[in-house]
């Protein structure tokens, strides 16, 4: 078998699974830029989204392309609700506070699923079929791989058009960097935070739904994405969305590599290897900036 | 006719302690009013209860802007009724753009701000050099005229400037109140809390003197500039001298 040879193949397949993580890095910087909060729930809101999703798609019998919008509205509602019904409520909150909470969140909405889901592996149908490849320069790729890639470039693109071109996302910056200040602009903060987390959400639910079709639906599916995504993050720097898009990418093709040409036994710890790497060696991040925060 | 920002009796407490202690100040429409007094006073504390900064505060007391009562009402609330208020340390957005820092301060309006961005610049025409940089690199003096800049893009009736000389040479301190002076002119109301008591007192129309949470002194500008204890503690004129050349501080602050 011809080594470099199947370079191509590996850096193809590990950028799919790359970009997935990348949308989960985003959704947890989202939520930590604007309230510096770890939101531990990320994976496991997509998870339910995803569950919603294939509900309306096989009990209610919509479209593929409503179940799925059905699935995010969802998602942003209950990040939404969310932000709204436990965070806002901790009074005088704590960092470590709201961290908890949201591993609160997260077993509620975990023990939801598996109570009303139940624990086995659902299949997700999809018009991709992850059997129909296409194969360019030797690279197998399968339609679902190239729409994963697709979708995710897509949703970064348009996230980032969103935080530097609209005022709303300009809204989201200035509240991200001074709350009170941007309270005095007559900026309305918790509609902002509400936001973030109905946005980060989003982009969670669509790494799920990507996810979904990839491996089953199961209560468990967003775990290894879900701590992918959180290494993705902490590799970019937690606060640099280009980063977490980055940071996603490397991770996905590290362990690809790691898998094919080492072992894929100990596939899954490359990519903390690498994050203990990085914080020897630039504990800020990839492009992290230099941010220097009031006290 | 109602006064533009009326404050009545206001008590404001950091946790046990008090930092304002019976509040009442009144400002008319259309002149500079000079907020002065030392450190600790709670001058900068009247500013923030006005905007509803402090969480549950003002513990008692009633504020009125335009006649409407503000106490107890949202910081976002409060800036949209047309109160716009300068924090201590310019308090820039530093990395966003100079010129999203001035969209940001128009951010509760709905019409167009282009005229607003064109004053601003007139005001202050090396924000218009530095607009794509971000405002955390940009010197004080440039960040204390991007703060004022953004307080004026959402069109307020009144304007609230704490410490606009902080840290700042004395040239473009001369810079920065001739401008507020201007601003003043083009029909801004300005409340301006200072420790440069020489300076404010030139460009104010009337002056209030606090110490320790209360108002002790008020009057027009010349009248508190002429006050012998506002010339011997804040314009640092002396009066008497021992015969040692000695300054001896036995003189009582009546107010106390």
């Amino acid at each position: 078998m011809d080594i470099l040879g199947n370079l191509p193949q590996v850096l193809f397949s590990g950028l799919a699974a790359g970009s997935v993580y990348a949308l989960v890095a985003l959704a947890m910087v989202i939520i930590y830029r604007t309230t510096e909060v770890l939101n531990f729930a990320q994976g496991d809101m997509a998870m339910m989204s995803t569950y919603v999703g294939l509900g309306l798609l096989v009990a209610g019998g919509l479209p593929f392309f409503w179940a799925m919008l059905g699935a995010l509205a969802f998602a942003a509602a209950l990040g939404a609700f969310s932000e709204f019904a436990f965070l806002r409520r901790a009074k005088e909150p704590t960092v470590l506070g709201l961290i908890i909470i949201t591993l609160g969140i997260e077993m509620i909405v975990f023990g939801f699923a598996s109570w009303k889901w139940g624990g086995d592996p659902r299949d997700l149908p999809t018009p991709l079929s992850p059997a129909d490849v296409v194969v360019i320069g030797g690279v197998i790729m399968s339609y679902l791989e190239l729409a994963t890639i697709a979708i995710s470039a897509t949703t970064i693109s348009a996230l980032f058009l969103f935080l530097n071109r609209s005022k709303a996302g300009l809204a989201m910056r200035a509240t991200q960097q001074n709350r009170a200040v941007a309270r005095l602009m007559g900026i309305r903060v918790r509609r902002v935070e509400m936001g973030a987390w109905a946005l980060a959400a989003v982009i969670g639910g669509i790494a799920g739904l990507l996810v979904g079709p990839a491996t089953t639906v199961e209560p468990y599916m967003m775990w290894d994405p879900m701590m992918k995504g959180f290494a993705a993050a902490v590799l970019g720097g937690m606060t640099s969305l280009a980063g977490a898009a980055l940071g996603g990418a490397i991770i996905g093709i590290i362990e690809n590599l790691f898998g094919f040409y080492v072992s894929t036994a100990f596939k899954s710890v490359v990519p903390f290897a690498a994050i203990l790497l990085m914080l020897a060696i630039k504990p800020s991040g990839l492009l992290a900036r230099h941010y220097v925060k009031k006290v | 006719m109602t006064s533009l920002l009326r404050v009545e009796n206001v008590d404001t407490y950091y946790g046990l302690i008090q930092a304002l202690r019976g509040a009442s100040l009144e400002v008319q429409a259309g002149g500079i009013v000079a907020l002065l007094g030392a450190n600790g006073a709670g001058k900068t504390t009247l500013l923030k209860t006005v905007m509803g900064l402090l969480e549950d505060q003002p513990d008692k007391g009633e504020i009125f802007f335009d006649g409407q009562p503000i106490h107890g009402r949202e910081t976002e609330d409060i800036a949209r009724r047309g109160i716009a208020y300068v924090p201590e340390g310019r308090e820039v957005f530093r990395e966003l753009t100079v010129m999203e820092n001035l969209k940001i301060g128009a951010y509760a309006r709905r019409d167009a701000i282009g005229e607003d961005l064109e004053g601003i610049f007139r005001y202050f025409p090396r924000l218009l050099e530095r607009r794509d940089q971000w405002a955390g690199t940009l010197s004080g003096g440039e960040q204390q005229m991007l703060a004022i800049g953004r307080a004026l893009m959402s069109r307020p009736r009144l304007l609230l400037l704490d410490e606009p000389s902080l840290g700042l040479s004395p040239l473009l301190v001369q810079e920065i109140f001739d401008i507020v002076k201007s601003i003043n002119t083009d029909g801004v109301t300005i409340l301006l809390v200072e420790q440069n008591a020489r300076m404010a007192l030139s460009v104010a129309s009337r002056a209030l003197v606090m110490e320790r949470g209360r108002f002790v002194l008020e009057g027009s500008a010349e009248e508190v500039a002429a006050d012998p204890d506002v010339q011997e503690f804040y314009l640092g004129l002396a009066t008497e001298e021992s015969v040692k050349g000695f300054k001896r501080y036995r003189r009582k602050k009546r107010w106390r």
